[in-house]
């Protein structure tokens, strides 16, 4: 079965600057995979290019969503990404701060729905059953990640680890096939980080959503992802799973130096 | 008592102190010394002087009440602001709603037997604003586009029905959807190549094409008889009666009272639709919204096009209304004034609007009498609002859901509601 996602050669300049070089990368479906390295590395770079936000100088980039075959991604606009099965969360919470949480999860459902304007205007019974449907099934995601109390506050009103997760449930309305979290547990507490930690676990296992994480939280790392691949100054120096990771010489050398040095 | 004395410091009223000196050294050379050049003497008024310094000193300390005032208020507090409890008391007895909104409608529709003809058409040209505002809001409010070029569609719309009218002998009617149209597709057209800006860019983009509008339509004279305008533009029939001016008057009125309507039931109906919330996700986060899989590129054409095309119907009017038009109509100070309609108003709030329209329009033409103060206290206006309701008269409020309480959601919604 072909991975879900799979990047082959790719190479992303900015100017004189490799800030990812010739990375070839693979998830397969239903994993848990974790993207680590120094600050600087090319991670979010990385994500970047996956999601459409940068288009690639070089190399190829594949997707499966749903056992279909692969499709090549290049260059596709953001949304469209989204459209074919890749949703994303932010290192720097992106949530809509002027909107209730539940209108940040309908915005996730947009690609799913279909009425335009006249259906705006007239409101068909169509318009209105998709009306209801989102709604509810907004509702329902926002029950899955523990939010349902916040529905109707506003975004921005909503404390630290829970816009966090809220950034995590829009994701999750566009139903994707792969969801990329771009550092979920920055600035969280032990207690967070935990009750993330189950919440990942049980999005893939409950929801089949594959999950690539970047992070910076070893024990989050370590404890979930079944492979770890480690990016230093753009380039793939490891991968494995865990424990291989933990015993690799050169992940350790990009870690704490080298020990001659 | 001793809640609002607190503010009252010796800190403070040093600072106020200091204030109303340096509003007398400002003002000193208009205020106190006057000139008289026929008999070649200067009279010092001092008495202005000491009225100037009592005055600024009063007016400081106040400013600086509100100001602490609003900054101890913490932006998660419960208190509920006027606007919120009159929402929910509103809620509450939709009765009182229902009746308030019979009253209003019964007022606006016996406005024009009861005042006289001056007073219809001023209220028309508040009405005017309204739609303009609504349309505009849809750019600025919800799609988060700063759009100062806005006359223009205003312009495109008039101009289609003159032009029209003067060669083709189209009746307004005909016209109202034509130049309605026309405008949506010049919207288009500036939307094409302002997509890739934001901001402080597309805010010069779009003053630059309201410009360059007015210029073409000042400078081609063969085709918009340039600065002299279109005249004799006949005001909208009904069924070929010929009517009196008053009663043409109180006509158009009625007219624009069905173009709100109209405006406020569409926009209400966008405003929460899935089209609506992906113009408000753009306006939250263009590139989260990307994310989320919205079109931006589509999502910034329609907020365009939708904007335009109220402008251009409205324009329609104008003409019909006004019966004559040159570009002297559509400067660059028409596109700020439907702006501060909707920034005074509420950005993104139909009711906000719908005030701020009435109060920047009705409220100059009743102060006649002050009018050479009218931008002075304009200018006041904008900036009192900007310190202390920068989201508006009526700040524009999302809309909650209910949600059928289940087993284990039970409490929450209660709370959520």
């Amino acid at each position: 079965m072909a991975p879900i996602l799979e990047t082959k050669n790719l190479t992303m300049q900015f100017g004189g600057l490799t800030a990812v070089d010739n990375i070839n990368f693979k998830v397969n479906s239903g994993e848990i995979v974790a993207l680590i390295g120094p600050n600087g590395a090319g991670k979010t770079t990385f994500f970047n290019c996956v999601t459409g936000v940068y288009t690639p100088t070089s190399g190829d980039i594949f997707i499966a969503p749903n056992k279909t075959s692969p499709q090549r991604i290049n260059g596709l606009k953001p949304n469209k990404v989204t459209e074919k099965g890749l949703a994303r969360t932010f290192q720097n919470i992106r949530l809509f701060q002027n909107m209730t949480v539940l209108e940040n999860v309908m915005i996730g459902r947009h690609i799913k729905l279909k009425s335009g304007l006249l259906g705006a205007i007239f409101r068909p019974k169509a318009t209105m059953d998709e009306e209801q449907k989102v709604i509810q099934d907004s509702y329902d995601i926002l029950t899955e990640l523990g939010l349902e109390q916040y529905v109707n506050e506003l975004a921005k009103n909503l404390p630290y680890g829970a816009q966090r997760r809220l950034e995590i449930a829009r994701a999750m309305g566009t139903e994707p096939a792969l969801l990329l979290l771009d550092e979920p547990a920055a600035g969280m507490n032990p207690q967070e980080t935990k009750e993330l930690d189950e919440m990942i676990v049980k999005i893939r296992d409950v929801n089949k959503i594959s999950i690539l994480l970047i992070e910076h939280d070893m024990s989050l790392v370590m404890s979930i992802s079944e492979k770890i691949f480690v990016v230093d100054y753009g380039k793939l120096i490891a991968e494995g799973s865990p424990d291989e990771i933990k015993q690799n010489p050169d992940v350790i050398k990009a870690y704490l130096g080298d020990e001659d040095a | 008592m001793s809640d609002i004395l607190k503010y009252f410091t010796v800190k403070e009223m040093k600072k106020s102190l200091v204030m109303s000196l340096w509003f007398m050294i400002l003002t000193f050379p208009i205020m106190v010394i006057k000139v008289n050049t026929i008999e070649d003497t200067v009279v010092w008024r001092w008495g202005n002087l000491i009225g100037i310094g009592i005055g600024a000193f009063f007016m400081s300390t106040l400013w600086r009440y509100l100001l602490e005032r609003k900054n101890m208020q913490s932006p998660l507090s419960d208190k509920k602001t006027l606007q919120i409890r009159v929402m929910d008391w509103a809620n509450e007895n939709p009765k009182a709603k229902t009746t308030a909104l019979i009253a209003v409608g019964a007022f606006m529709a016996a406005f024009p037997f009861l005042t006289s003809m001056y007073q219809t058409s001023i209220m028309t040209t508040a009405l005017m604003y309204i739609v303009l505002g609504l349309g505009l809001n849809i750019v600025v409010g919800l799609g988060g586009l700063l759009h100062l070029g806005y006359a223009a569609f205003y312009a495109v719309g008039a101009y289609t029905y003159a032009l029209l009218n003067y060669h083709f002998g189209l009746s307004f009617w005909i016209c109202l959807p034509i130049g309605a149209g026309l405008a949506t597709v010049m919207g288009i057209l500036l939307a094409i190549p302002v997509l890739r800006l934001r901001g402080d860019y597309l805010a010069i983009v779009t003053l630059g094409f309201g410009e360059v509008i007015r210029i073409i339509l000042e400078n081609w004279n063969d085709f918009s008889f340039g600065p002299s305008g279109i005249a004799n533009i006949p005001r909208p029939g009904f069924f070929g009666m010929s009517m009196k001016l008053q009663t043409a008057t109180i006509y158009i009125y009625f007219i624009m009272i069905a173009m709100v309507i109209f405006t406020i039931f569409v926009v209400r109906r966008l405003e929460n639709s899935r089209m609506g919330r992906a113009w408000i996700a753009m306006r939250e986060d263009e590139i989260a919204s990307e994310s989320m899989g919205i079109d931006i590129t589509k999502s910034k054409i329609t907020t365009f096009a939708l904007g335009a095309f109220w402008a251009g119907m409205v324009g329609v009017i104008f003409a019909a209304k006004t019966t004559f038009i040159n570009p002297a109509s559509f400067t660059l100070w028409e596109s700020v004034m439907i702006l501060c309609v909707v920034v005074i108003g509420g950005m993104g709030s139909i009711f906000g609007v719908v005030i701020g329209a009435l109060i920047l329009i009705l409220l100059p033409e009743y102060l006649r009498a002050f009018s050479e103060y009218r931008m002075l206290m304009f200018g006041a206006i904008l900036v009192i609002m900007m310190v202390f309701r920068p989201g508006g008269i009526i700040s524009n409020i999302r809309k909650k859901y209910k949600f059928e309480p289940t087993q284990n959601s039970a409490e929450s919604s209660k709370e959520g509601v």
